[in-house]
């Protein structure tokens, strides 16, 4: 029996170390040819860069991308806290700016890309009869997802909007608070709340929700989607050439087919 | 800032406290079924109930998503009954640390159970004792040891629930933000002092919880 286990124990680490061998062998050479960035973005950009990713990865393949998705509010921590992250797409002027005023991210590598229209939204099949924002405060409303106004962006401007409608007080109760723009779609695709304010893009995805109207622009902050390259990168070059190739006609079709809309022309 | 600071440490306590107690039922009297009974797959079934402590509490969340949410038939009977659903509302939290914490009850109240002399039962049962006699003057309080401290660990586990909490029952402050939520948010928003004091309460609380445990069974 000691024997056995023995020879087996003998056998498994053998294989072990085949198979780690394996690895190095083919893969180290292709490693230290192929460059790869961590590009941070907002969770509502998700789609629409993963469709860019693809179209980068053609044209540069010895450039790997890797998307890390969440609210900007959240990646801004991650930043803050040393993530090794070359580039930083968020979906607000306020997460982004903390990080130039930390001097993480070069002034001279950043600028407004996108914009974006906020709406609320309720499930396609919901049977309420709401029609503006005013309607979340009866009582049919029973539960509202919103970001957390503090981390992610488009809770803040939710925020905003029901503050500068009087609306705040009133609803504060019903509210639920997701951690990204994601989790309020989804919370209300699955019906679980009853309305929920996001971003129009995040709308269009989505047939199980239905827009119920947009928010006034006035009563929020802009939605601005400020890009930028983090100092500490090691691959400053690479980092250029996906920030400058996020403005070209072919990644600017991309956006606005998911319903973006491009600053600055 | 005082009445953010305390709500959540409130609703733990609270959450934690009724959860505990639904726990230290039903895992008792299910403590008990399992310990003296024996049946075809009574194995499959104690892996079952044990299955919550090591799942990670994100299957829990989905579980209990899947289970009640607004869209399966439990869910809708609950909205029905109660003109509410259930998920994101106090009882959800409530549920979500009960169905986590089960297990630990569980399994303290059977290894309690069995580990009575069963002579002793019997005796009294020849003196013509009802099994609830037995049960109340004799099994319980020679395994009481062993139910204290199944019910120190249920409320500590119960009041440091998190993943499926935050799935299930959501993040909505006074409501169902529990402290280890609250300390989530607090440092991903990058509210640290907060972060620090919730940090601090817990560890304090935790603590004291579990030296209770080790006092009792030092003693």
């Amino acid at each position: 029996m000691k024997q056995i286990s023995k020879s087996t124990l003998g056998i498994t680490l053998l294989m072990l170390f085949l198979i780690s061998a394996c690895g190095t062998t083919s893969d180290s050479p292709m490693e230290s040819q192929k460059i790869s960035l961590t590009i941070s973005a907002a969770a509502s950009l998700s789609d629409a860069l993963i469709e860019i990713q693809t179209m980068f990865q053609e044209e540069n393949p010895h450039i790997d991308l890797t998307m890390n998705f969440g609210s900007s509010g959240t990646l801004k921590q991650q930043i803050l806290q040393g993530a090794p992250v070359d580039l930083f797409f968020s979906a607000s002027n306020y997460q982004f700016d903390v990080l130039i005023k930390k001097g993480l991210i070069d002034e001279t590598h950043s600028k407004p890309l996108l914009s974006n229209e906020l709406v609320l939204i309720t499930p396609t099949n919901a049977t309420n009869s709401f029609q503006s924002f005013e309607d979340l405060e009866s009582s049919d409303v029973r539960r509202i997802a919103i970001g957390i106004p503090e981390s992610v962006p488009v809770g803040t401007y939710a925020q905003e909007t029901l503050m500068s409608l009087g609306l705040w007080e009133k609803i504060k109760d019903k509210l639920v608070l997701s951690k990204d723009v994601r989790q309020v779609l989804t919370y209300v695709e699955t019906g679980n709340v009853d309305a929920g304010i996001v971003y129009r893009t995040d709308a269009l995805l989505s047939s199980k929700v239905k827009v119920i109207m947009e928010a006034e622009p006035s009563t929020h902050s802009e939605i601005m989607y400020p890009i930028g390259i983090i100092k500490r990168t090691q691959y400053l070059e690479e980092a250029q050439l996906f920030y400058t190739f996020l403005e070209q006609e072919e990644a600017i079709q991309v956006f606005e087919k998911y319903g973006f809309k491009i600053l600055g022309e | 800032m005082y009445e953010s600071f305390w709500s959540p440490i409130k609703l733990s306590i609270e959450i934690a406290t009724v959860a505990s107690v639904l726990v230290i039922l039903i895992g008792t009297l299910v403590g008990k079924v399992m310990a003296k009974t024996r049946f075809r797959g009574k194995s499959v079934v104690e892996t079952i109930l044990m299955l919550p402590l090591v799942l990670p509490p994100s299957v829990v969340g989905f579980g209990l998503i899947v289970v009640f949410g607004i869209q399966s038939p439990i869910g809708q009977a609950i909205e029905w009954l109660f003109q509410q659903p259930i998920i994101f509302t106090w009882w959800a939290a409530v549920i979500a640390s009960t169905v986590v914490a089960f297990p630990l009850m569980y399994q303290s109240a059977k290894t309690g159970f069995q580990s009575v002399n069963p002579i002793i039962e019997d005796a009294a049962r020849m003196d013509g004792a009802s099994e609830r006699r037995v049960f109340f003057y004799i099994t319980l309080p020679l395994s009481f040891h062993s139910i204290i401290s199944g019910s120190i660990l249920s409320f500590a586990r119960a009041f440091g629930e998190f993943g499926a909490t935050l799935m299930f029952a959501g993040n909505i402050p006074g409501v169902t933000q529990t402290i280890p939520t609250a300390i989530y948010i607090a440092v991903d928003t990058g509210d640290m002092k907060m972060a620090w004091l919730w940090v601090g309460s817990m560890i304090i609380i935790s603590f004291l919880l579990l030296q209770v445990i080790y006092r009792k069974s030092s003693q």
